[in-house]
């Protein structure tokens, strides 16, 4: 399996840890990635709040690039997920408008093409569960998750809405990282904030608002008995990692859960080390999963 | 027909107990909708089960309500489709007991189960009584809050007001609100915000900021991202958007209304949402991807004014991000010189840059806005003509 991949930029910034660990995960899976290092951001829905063309057009131009290489396109960001999705749907809707976007494109030896050759942009949750195949997955597990309590953490760019992420074709796309977690032999913890918001969008305009939702989240997971959570969203893992020490002041309570990156968890099974994986990194101490696992030889 | 079980949460105030669940068994067409399988259950089982509705039609706003845990109307929610999503979602955790031997696996099971749908009044709100919830306090007042009608200027005309048709159909998604509350349920910014404005009375503010008669809108728009819950205190989580059952996408409404308030020159609201999102376009426009360091910076200090003359909430901010970026600091995950000192992040590579660059000059001056709302999707794209032209003629 060949693909065209876009990291995002939160994972070659402060979560670079989740860059790495693909990295190790897609040789492990035989993946092949094929990094579009000219691609830009994605503009995270701030630059379509300041002007839907603009936003249009960036991500227009990522698609393309993904189109030169005659490659499906793989992300591994929801929010870049979502963001490219909304831009992708307006795009895709009507052929004046795209023609409008590629003129600008096209001065740039670019075009965007609606599903030329069939094309998708999926994130790696999704094109492992859709493309990679789980039983596959599974096969290739050397150390299972035996006895280790996951929460999912999905990110609501991969979740809503439901029209625009293709659940109309894939209704359980809000369900993958659960089959994930059983696929690599961890157990599934069911708490309140699997598919809510991390508040990580207004971490920078409401403060408090912000982190007593990822305090929350965290909190109840711990409740409900996680040993650690996992999440397909760098973002998320800036406000419930990042954040932690921060989140756990606000909903006043003693918090300490490690967030894992949905690659390192499955990178981990593939017989990753916590070190190689980047888990050291993480501000929310992950000892607790190595513990777990230690039992269990890779 | 078919039989449903309905799993309905309960509150009998007059009783002075505390919540519960029932469970309800229904005999219904597969299409017929959950208000029906309520109501059907009202009728046969117990009268005292209290649920608010009116049209059964999607029309009147009366029943909304949380089915399998998503807010909506009940009405229109088919009870087939509720019952297959119950059996995806496992609802409320609840795993029922294995099929045996000879038995088939009920519509959309997963691994056989078959679980109830759970029927829950609306978040968000107090409940008065089973599903009935006082909506006075969080979606009513706020409605009021956003001063929901035309301020116009000057003496009214002779006969009605003249508006071009074209100017009005910016606002006609805004105007399809039937006030049912879905949107403000299902609200994760209300949920730790009990004081944000919130989606239902936000979208009603666009539909007023939008509307070519209304003579104050930049006053409104001043108003709303000069309170530190209104249009920034949205976390932007697409939860309203898939809970309205009448397409108004009130996130999108409110993203309108801070593009609005920033075109209008509104730049020095409390929450920084302004600073905020002009730091993150102009940063791309430089660098082409994020510069976090860049960011914060300039989040907090735009320019030179923001430096030699922070504002208070910017120096807070600031002293509040420290201790994170200290942490990130000693594990190592913010320890290269791009993370930490502003500017210095590379551009893309081999003229990439220059590409966003040209994008932002194109995009920039036209500004086009493509609502699907309004101009709809094309159903099949037009296979290209070369002699289209010459037929013309």
């Amino acid at each position: 399996m060949k693909l065209a991949y876009w990291p995002g930029c939160v994972s070659r910034g402060f979560t670079a840890e989740l860059h790495g660990s693909m990295a190790f995960t897609a040789e492990k899976l035989g993946i092949e990635l094929v990094e579009l290092d000219r691609a830009n951001c994605c503009g995270a829905g701030i630059i379509a709040e300041h002007n839907q063309e603009l936003a249009d057009t960036l991500n227009a131009r990522t698609f393309a690039l993904a189109q030169q290489t005659g490659l499906a396109m793989m992300n591994i960001c929801s929010t870049c997920q979502g963001a490219q999705s909304e831009c992708q749907q307006r795009l895709d809707a009507d052929s004046a408008y795209r023609a409008h976007i590629n003129e600008v494109l096209s001065g740039q030896g670019l075009e965007y093409q609606k599903g030329k050759d069939g094309f998708t942009n999926k994130n790696f949750l999704w094109l492992l569960v859709e493309d990679y195949g789980l039983d596959r997955l599974a096969e290739k597990v050397v150390r299972p998750l035996s006895g280790l309590r996951v929460g999912p953490f999905y990110g609501c760019y991969v979740v809503r809405p439901k029209e625009r992420l293709g659940y109309d074709e894939f209704p359980e796309r809000d369900l993958y990282l659960e089959k994930t977690i059983e696929a690599l032999g961890g157990e599934v913890v069911e708490y309140d904030g699997a598919r809510k918001c991390c508040g990580f969008p207004v971490i920078t305009m409401n403060r408090e608002t912000s982190l007593r939702q990822a305090g929350t989240h965290v909190g109840d997971a711990l409740d409900a008995g996680a040993d650690c959570l996992v999440t397909p969203c760098p973002l998320c893992h800036l406000n419930l990692d990042m954040q932690q020490p921060e989140a756990a002041k606000i909903v006043n309570r003693d918090l300490g859960l490690a967030v894992l990156h949905l690659p390192q968890l499955v990178g981990l099974a593939l017989g990753g080390e916590p070190k190689q994986l980047g888990m050291g990194k993480h501000i929310a101490s992950t000892d607790w999963v190595e513990e777990r696992l230690a039992g269990v030889a890779a | 027909m078919a039989t449903y079980t309905l799993k309905v949460r309960r509150y009998q105030p007059e009783s002075g107990e505390g919540a519960f669940w029932e469970q309800f068994e229904v005999d219904l067409d597969p299409s017929l909708s959950v208000l029906d399988g309520i109501l059907q259950a009202k009728d046969r089982e117990d009268g005292s089960l209290a649920v608010r509705c009116s049209c059964r039609a999607a029309i009147c706003g009366s029943c909304g309500m949380k089915v399998n845990g998503s807010s909506t109307l009940a009405c229109k929610t088919m009870i087939g489709e509720a019952h297959e999503q119950a059996n995806r979602r496992k609802a409320n955790g609840e795993v029922p007991p294995p099929l045996g031997a000879d038995e088939q696996p009920p519509p959309g099971s997963v691994d056989g189960a078959d679980n109830p749908i759970v029927v829950e009044p609306m978040g968000n709100m107090p409940v008065i009584k089973d599903l009935i919830v006082d909506m006075e306090s969080t979606h009513w007042e706020k409605i009021r809050r956003v001063t929901p009608w035309l301020l116009p200027h000057g003496d009214p005309p002779e006969r009605e007001y003249v508006v071009e048709p074209e100017s009005m159909i910016d606002v006609t998604q805004s105007m399809a609100c039937i006030q049912c509350g879905a949107c403000v349920s299902s609200c994760l910014s209300m949920e730790a915000d009990p004081e944000f404005i919130g989606p239902a009375a936000l979208a009603k503010a666009y539909r007023f900021v939008g509307d070519p008669r209304d003579a104050e809108s930049v006053e409104r728009l001043h108003d709303l991202a000069h309170d530190p819950h209104g249009i920034y205190d949205c976390t932007h989580c697409f939860s309203c958007i898939d809970a309205c059952p009448k397409g108004v996408a009130p996130m999108d409404q409110i993203m309108r209304l801070r593009r609005k308030a920033s075109e209008a020159g509104i730049d020095d609201d409390p929450n920084n949402g302004h600073n905020h999102s002009a730091a993150f376009v102009k940063m791309i426009e430089k660098k082409g991807t994020n510069d976090e360091a860049l960011l914060i910076q300039e989040s907090y200090a735009p320019g030179v004014k923001g430096k030699l003359k922070p504002t208070k909430g910017a120096i807070e901010g600031l002293v509040k991000s420290l201790p994170t970026v200290l942490r990130a600091i000693k594990t190592g995950k913010a320890r290269s010189l791009s993370k930490l000192i502003p500017g210095i992040h590379p551009k893309l590579p081999g003229g990439a840059q220059d590409e966003v660059k040209a994008i932002y000059a194109h995009a920039e001056e036209h500004r086009e806005e493509f609502n699907i709302y309004i101009r709809g999707e094309e159903d099949v794209e037009p296979e290209p003509d070369e002699t289209a032209t010459e037929e013309k003629v």
